[in-house]
């Protein structure tokens, strides 16, 4: 059984803190939230030992709201920081969350060299496909011809795959669900806070106030839906054509390798460096 | 076991800046390659492993000052270092670290030139964009060194306020005392004075993480330490949530501007040569400071009541230590590889009793002792004013 919403809420939120929360009803972000959560419980982490920060964004509010180590830092930056807090604490478990502008515009060359250089660190990225809090401009994720407040003649430019961007970058883990796949969402979190080294879970979400609306696709429960019907799993993606895969999400593991991860490999490093200088 | 004894050795000023932080207990640097600075990478890269640190080469320099931030939350001290472009692009994330009231320190060996300038001459073109870089109304502390001894010193020193008043400070050095080896004697690790920020001494349910002390300054919890907390780029009440509230707003403000304001005489560091019975007297810092105590002393031995106000401390500008003698003296002459962004300073506390008489130098070579000289001499003569 999966733990109760109320005993979530209960454990993990900072209560009569800060709440009520900035987000819109029905907004993707609380679904990813609660699916953070339930992997965390699931895992049975100390609060004390987690650290989650973000960069901003709607995505990025979701750790002032947590009773963990919390950090909100700069648009685009949330990576930069998470690095310096996991190799001055490897004990910490670091979780960057963010949104897709964060993390693949102005945070974008942030993101693919954590890739590369595989900490131990899980990156959770909100794809909206839209600037939120900013008022819906397109982002990196815009689809083409989409109507947004800077593309009213429709988005001339191409959106790029965050989960394709990872593996090709060199991520450890990559994997992809959506707000409507709320459990599989759950359990790819807990796989990627497991797995050693750098873990990107993409989570495609929905903003019906920002974009939804503007592009006919209608509300919270009309994208929902939408995800539903456009999301195939790898493993049927695997048999299916270029063609037919247009338009569709592919959801589940999309790569699972093992490298050296770097925070291990910088203990080496100390005792040569140690060996090294005694030895002088 | 024989006692450890204080060695003479030839260093470069980025060599003592690596001494001065390890020293000061720096455990932690991110950094991108830049001339003048990338030697305090390289030998932080061999040395701090060593020391149980680490040393991590960035992206840019966006992500270094954001990794050194991170390591700072967990109760590591850290740095970085760079020169003017790479300054120019830690900006954002230096008004976090005042904002969220982050220690670390930010080394910038300044070049010639806006945009790529000049890689390899001295300057000091960066001074006022030390102070203001960053948007919005903001404390920082800002040094400046002038030698070897200095680098090494003034480091430590740095450390030490950004621990103290939980803020970023920036150290700024030039390609000249960056790369001039000089011999020093250097004071061994334990004969170095080392501050460390101030720890929630309350149980963690009663920890407010920016509620102030006396000074100012809200003891910091480490990440991982029980204290679990939030730390945030918005403006932010005394629990450390953002908040819009007016009160609020203006509490966070005048705290931050207020903690170092309290700390001026801990902070405000020059060093006076011959100013006694000066009546006339130059201002002047980083490599600068070199040439114009030459000066000063030349223009003594020719019967010129000349002296030097050499200052380490830029920002917050030592308004108090420089009044006296604005009143005591009929001009001071204010050199710069610049084209006057102290001199601005000496203007602006002026009260109009004493000439300022700027001496600027831009063409990616150091002011001389002899330029400084006939400076004073013209001046005592009272033929410039
Ligand atoms: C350096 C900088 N540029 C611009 C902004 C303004 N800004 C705030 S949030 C945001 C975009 C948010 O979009 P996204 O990252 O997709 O997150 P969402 O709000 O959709 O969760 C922008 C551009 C900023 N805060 N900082
Ligand atoms: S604007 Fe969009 S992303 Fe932001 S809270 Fe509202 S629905 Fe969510």
């Amino acid at each position: 059984m999966p733990p109760s919403i109320q005993a979530l809420t209960h454990k993990y939120f900072r209560h009569n803190k800060r709440f009520p929360h900035v987000w819109c009803p029905g907004c993707g972000n609380g679904i990813v939230m609660g699916a953070l959560l339930r992997a965390i419980t699931r895992l049975d982490l100390e609060k004390d030992e987690i650290v989650l920060a973000s960069g901003i964004g709607c995505s990025g509010r979701m750790p002032t709201y947590l009773d963990f180590n919390t950090l909100h830092t700069t648009h685009g930056r949330a990576l930069t920081f998470a690095t310096g807090i996991k190799l001055a604490n490897p004990a910490l478990n670091v979780v960057a969350i963010m949104g897709d502008g964060d993390a693949t515009a102005i945070g974008g060359n942030h993101l693919i060299h954590a890739a590369r250089r595989n900490l131990n660190l899980t990156a959770i990225i909100i794809n909206n496909s839209i600037y939120g809090m900013t008022g819906g401009q397109y982002s990196p994720t815009t689809p083409f011809g989409s109507t947004t407040t800077t593309s009213v003649y429709g988005h001339i430019e191409h959106a790029f795959s965050i989960s394709e961007l990872a593996v090709t970058a060199g991520a450890a883990f990559v994997a992809r669900s959506t707000v409507y796949h709320a459990a599989l969402a759950d359990q790819l979190i807990e796989q990627a806070m497991i797995k050693p080294g750098f873990a990107v879970v993409e989570i495609i979400s929905n903003c019906h106030v920002q974009y939804g609306r503007r592009n006919k696709i209608g509300n919270a429960i009309d994208m929902l839906t939408s995800f539903k019907e456009q999301a195939v799993t790898v493993k049927k993606a695997a048999t299916m054509e270029e063609e037919e895969l247009q338009g569709k999400i592919t959801i589940g593991v999309l790569a699972d390798r093992d490298l050296p991860v770097s925070t291990d490999e910088y203990k080496r490093i100390r005792e040569q460096a140690r060996s090294k200088q005694e030895g002088k | 076991m024989t006692e450890a004894k204080r060695k003479r050795c030839l260093l470069q000023g980025n060599e003592a800046i690596v001494q001065g932080a390890l020293a000061a207990r720096c455990r932690f640097f991110a950094g991108y390659p830049i001339t003048p600075a990338s030697e305090i990478a390289e030998q932080l890269s061999v040395r701090l492993p060593a020391v149980n640190g680490t040393f991590i080469q960035m992206e840019d320099e966006i992500a270094s000052i954001g990794a050194v931030i991170g390591a700072s939350l967990t109760g590591v001290k850290a740095m970085t270092a760079t020169s003017g472009p790479g300054f120019s692009l830690m900006q954002e994330n230096l008004g976090f670290a005042c904002a969220a009231e982050v220690p670390c320190v930010i080394v910038n060996v300044m070049r010639g030139g806006p945009s790529t300038g000049l890689p390899t001459s001295p300057a000091q073109g960066d001074v006022q964009m030390a102070r203001w870089g960053t948007h919005g109304d903001h404390p920082i502390i800002v040094l400046a060194v002038s030698s070897v001894l200095d680098s090494f010193t003034i480091t430590v020193k740095a450390f030490n306020l950004a621990e103290k008043y939980r803020i970023p400070v920036i150290v700024l050095s030039d390609e000249v005392v960056a790369h001039t080896r000089e011999s020093v004697e250097l004071p061994l690790d334990s004969e170095v004075k080392v501050v460390n920020r101030i720890a929630p001494g309350m149980p963690p349910d009663w920890y407010k993480p920016y509620e102030a002390d006396t000074r100012g300054v809200p003891p910091m919890a480490s990440f991982g330490d029980g204290y679990r907390h939030h730390v945030t780029g918005l403006v932010h009440d005394q629990d450390g949530f953002p908040t819009q509230n007016p009160q609020e707003v203006e509490k966070f403000h005048l705290r931050l501007s207020m903690k170092i304001t309290k700390g001026l005489s801990d902070i405000q560091l020059t060093k006076k040569f011959h100013m006694d019975d000066a009546e006339l007297f130059v201002v002047a810092y980083g490599s600068v400071a070199r040439s114009a105590m030459r000066a000063v002393e030349d223009a003594r031995k020719a019967g010129i009541k000349a002296g030097l106000l050499q200052l380490i401390t830029l920002f917050p500008f030592p308004r108090r230590t420089l009044t006296p003698y604005l009143q005591q003296c009929h001009s001071v002459l204010v050199p710069e590889l610049n084209l006057g962004q102290i001199s601005r300073e000496v203007q602006r506390v002026n009260q109009g009793q004493c000439a300022v008489v700027k001496l600027n130098r831009v063409d990616g070579r150091l002011i001389t002792p002899q330029q400084i000289y006939n400076r004073l001499v013209k001046l005592s003569a009272g033929r410039v004013s």
